[in-house]
């Protein structure tokens, strides 16, 4: 039995042999909302905290970009979440209705209402526009401070990440304005959803995802999408000249400029295309729980986002991807789970969790679970005391 | 310039690079002008407030220097950013509130002479702590690292910084700890202007401040330790070959810092009577800013930005006149922060080092 099924595999063509595997993960993945109710609540993650997993893999990913890529630490990644969540907050709802402001203004909005006040445009829309925001905030934030080298940009980046939740906190009163209704959020946004005439055309894609008794199945595969678009453009920029420019800016930022590549600009584009998306996941977050407070955006996140990085390993998009699943899962369901079945309330002591994990990671295996090989090398070599640049042209 | 170059467009034209030049200058000069004038036009608007509100100042900067210290002693040696400075601060005052208030039972009812005793009991205790503690990471999750890339150490230090809290967390639990009274409450004033007043325990945090600092200065300074820190710190290398150890000396240096953490510690519970499991975080990087505004891995420097840091957090707090108000304070102080780290990475009183920034 076990010689013919070999055979039989080994006579398929490499194309369809190396394929079988990532279409079997693909599949489990898209058709996760189909058998997730015949499996155990307690232990397998429920479809939010499957929505969660697609936010935080958008999020490791672009941070990836930043830390894995280019090798620059940016502790105030949450600035970039938070930045496409209002963005999707602001123009999604009817903040601007207040009484300072009362303006309208309708922009392809999906099922809502015409006589609805505020600004409305289309979430669809807002995904990019939220994601391209947080990409200028970026290139605002990294132009002046990326000059400086590795813990000096750390902490600087850290500085904002705390500024900018403060000022949208303190955004109810800009000279008598209320832009950002400060504590008190925005909410309700808009739904995600494809409009009468869509539906009535193709009827498994809903009018409005939250007027389904399963949004969240909708919600995910939207975030599915989403994923596979980060995951693809991170795949084709590593391999680009720009991601060839980041290695080698991250290996030796000296020998780099010599080599002719300009650090600013290339710098200015990790952040960039880091915050990119950042802003795409606090978007369509923001969207998915319906609202958006300025308490959601703490140092806790950006060092969360940073653990699924380090614990995946820097650079390599797989890796990353794992991190975020196992993380997301861990804090969301599985810590409260475990807890639950030692009787013990460890999910509050999380965040300690994480900060072991960092320590553990960095101590034993500072290249991560799936280390890209490149920067394995790169780890080594430093550990050891060797040129890095001699040790990778060994290595190949 | 204009007698030099006889038309008015090449003036222009060779005034703009010397302007980009200068930019720093002229950054710096805006900001530390607005900044003055703030404080002027408060001083004339209700000049009490001015005084009761900067001598708060001082206090906190007291603080923040002790903390501040730490940061730039650790720097100074094996540049790294040490996250978990402001936890190890706010272990001290956990120490405080446990030794001082739950074994002592120090509350304020006891005589002059027992309260300060036992306090200074208490004070050495939780720089004992904080000391031993500090080495015990340092030997534990830092020298592991030292020949790490340079971010490794630093992210090590945010995770144990994490692990602190949750520690904190674990044992004190969510709540605020207090210590009330320990120091004569704020109605004791030493003077009064107006409405306003000094209130006695602020000058005895600084006097207790004082000493500590002057001892430190000592040892760093002039004795055979300092000695060995300060080659350190200017060439690890060089220093093992004149046969220091160095592991010792950069052990020695993180007890230095947990010790001037643990007296900050016990200080600050005293003083504000209260401490919670995250206090370190925002009050580390305040310090940490201060170290950074003075001149990282420069002592004075970090004395000169904790008192800065401390008169502007009190002034942005305490004054009426034109300020952003208390809820601003974080986003004021990494203001400065970024500022600093942008046009004068080197700090107040650093010197200009190419690798530095």
């Amino acid at each position: 039995m076990t010689t013919t099924l070999s055979d039989a595999w080994y006579k398929l063509p490499w194309a369809v042999r190396r394929l079988i595997v990532p279409a079997i993960v693909v599949a489990l993945f898209v058709f996760y909302p189909e058998y997730v109710t015949s499996l155990s609540a307690q232990w397998f993650p429920q479809m939010s905290v499957m929505v969660q997993m697609c936010v935080f893999a958008m999020m490791a990913l672009g941070l990836n970009v930043v830390v894995g890529y280019a090798g620059l630490l940016d502790l105030g990644y949450v600035a970039f979440y938070a930045a496409g969540s209002y963005v999707a907050g602001m123009f999604a709802t009817q903040q601007f209705a207040n009484t300072t402001f009362q303006w309208k203004f309708h922009f392809l909005p999906v099922a809502v209402p015409q006589i609805l006040p505020g600004i409305h445009i289309s979430v669809w829309l807002l995904l990019a526009v939220g994601a391209a925001f947080a990409a200028v905030l970026g290139i605002a934030i990294g132009l002046p401070t990326l000059r400086l080298r590795g813990d000096y940009l750390a902490i600087v980046t850290l500085g904002f990440g705390e500024i900018i939740p403060q000022a949208v906190n303190n955004g109810d009163d800009v000279f008598g304005h209320n832009v950002t209704n400060g504590p008190n959020g925005l909410t309700p946004i808009d739904q995600l959803g494809f409009g009468t005439s869509v539906h009535n055309a193709v009827s498994f894609l809903p009018a409005n995802y939250h007027s389904e008794i399963n949004f969240l199945n909708y919600y995910y595969w939207t975030g599915l999408a989403l994923v596979a678009f980060t995951l693809f453009c991170c795949i084709r920029l590593r391999d680009s000249r720009l991601g060839r420019a980041w290695v080698a800016i991250r290996e030796d930022e000296i020998a780099a400029a010599a080599m002719g590549v300009p650090l600013m600009r290339t710098k200015t584009w990790a952040y960039a295309i880091g915050a990119f998306f950042g802003g795409l996941a606090g978007c369509f977050y923001a969207i998915e729980k319906n609202s958006t407070f300025p308490g959601d955006f703490s140092l806790n996140i950006s060092i969360f986002v940073l653990c699924m990085v380090i614990l995946g390993g820097m650079g390599n998009v797989w890796g990353v991807m794992l991190g975020a699943v196992v993380l997301t899962y861990l804090n969301y369901q599985g810590l409260a789970a475990i807890g639950r079945q030692l009787n013990i309330d460890i999910s509050t002591y999380s965040y300690g969790f994480f900060g072991l994990i960092i320590v553990i990671m960095m101590l034993l295996r500072p290249e991560g679970l799936i280390p890209s090989r490149r920067r394995r090398v790169e780890f080594r070599a430093a550990a050891e005391g060797v040129d890095v640049g001699q040790a990778v042209a060994q290595h190949e | 310039m204009a007698a030099d170059s006889p038309t008015g467009g090449r003036v222009k034209l060779a005034a703009l690079p010397s302007l980009a030049k200068n930019v720093n200058l002229v950054m710096g000069t805006v900001v530390v002008g607005l900044v003055v004038i703030v404080m002027i036009g408060n001083a004339i608007q209700d000049w009490r407030q001015f005084v009761s509100v900067m001598l708060t100042g001082i206090t906190l900067g007291a603080m923040y220097c002790l903390v501040a210290l730490g940061y730039t002693l650790v720097y100074g040696i094996i540049e790294l950013i040490n996250f978990a400075h402001g936890d190890v601060f706010m272990w001290g005052s956990m120490f405080a509130v446990t030794i001082g208030v739950s074994w002592f039972g120090l509350n304020g009812s006891q005589s002059g002479i027992v309260t300060a005793g036992l306090l200074l009991v208490t004070m050495a205790a939780a720089m004992a702590l904080c000391g031993t503690g500090n080495v015990v990471i340092e030997r534990l999750v830092y020298k592991p690292l030292r020949n790490a890339p340079k971010l490794a150490p630093l992210i090590t230090a945010i995770g144990m910084s994490f692990i602190l809290q949750t520690l904190a967390l674990r044992v004190y639990g969510p709540s605020e700890q207090t210590a009330d009274n320990v120091l004569p409450d704020s109605s004791h004033r030493l003077f009064t202007v107006g409405i306003y007043g000094y209130p006695i325990k602020n000058l005895i945090v600084v006097l207790i401040t004082l000493p500590v600092l002057a001892a430190l200065v000592y040892l760093v300074r002039s004795t055979r330790q300092g000695k060995a820190m300060r080659a350190v710190a200017q060439d690890t290398d060089a220093a093992r070959m004149m046969g220091i150890n160095v592991d010792r000396t950069i052990s020695f240096t993180f007890a230095l810092g947990g010790v001037l953490a643990g007296a900050g510690g016990t200080l600050w519970v005293m003083w504000q009577t209260s401490t919670r499991y995250d206090l370190g975080f925002q009050l580390g990087l305040f310090a940490f800013t201060a170290a950074v505004l003075g001149g990282i891995g420069n002592l004075s420097g970090a004395a000169l930005g904790a008192f800065i840091i401390g008169l502007l957090q009190a002034g942005n707090d305490g004054l009426s006149w034109h300020v952003p108000g208390s809820s601003w304070t974080q986003s004021v102080v990494f203001a400065v922060l970024i500022l600093i780290l942008v046009f004068r990475p080197q700090g107040l009183l650093g010197e200009a080092t190419a690798d530095r920034a």
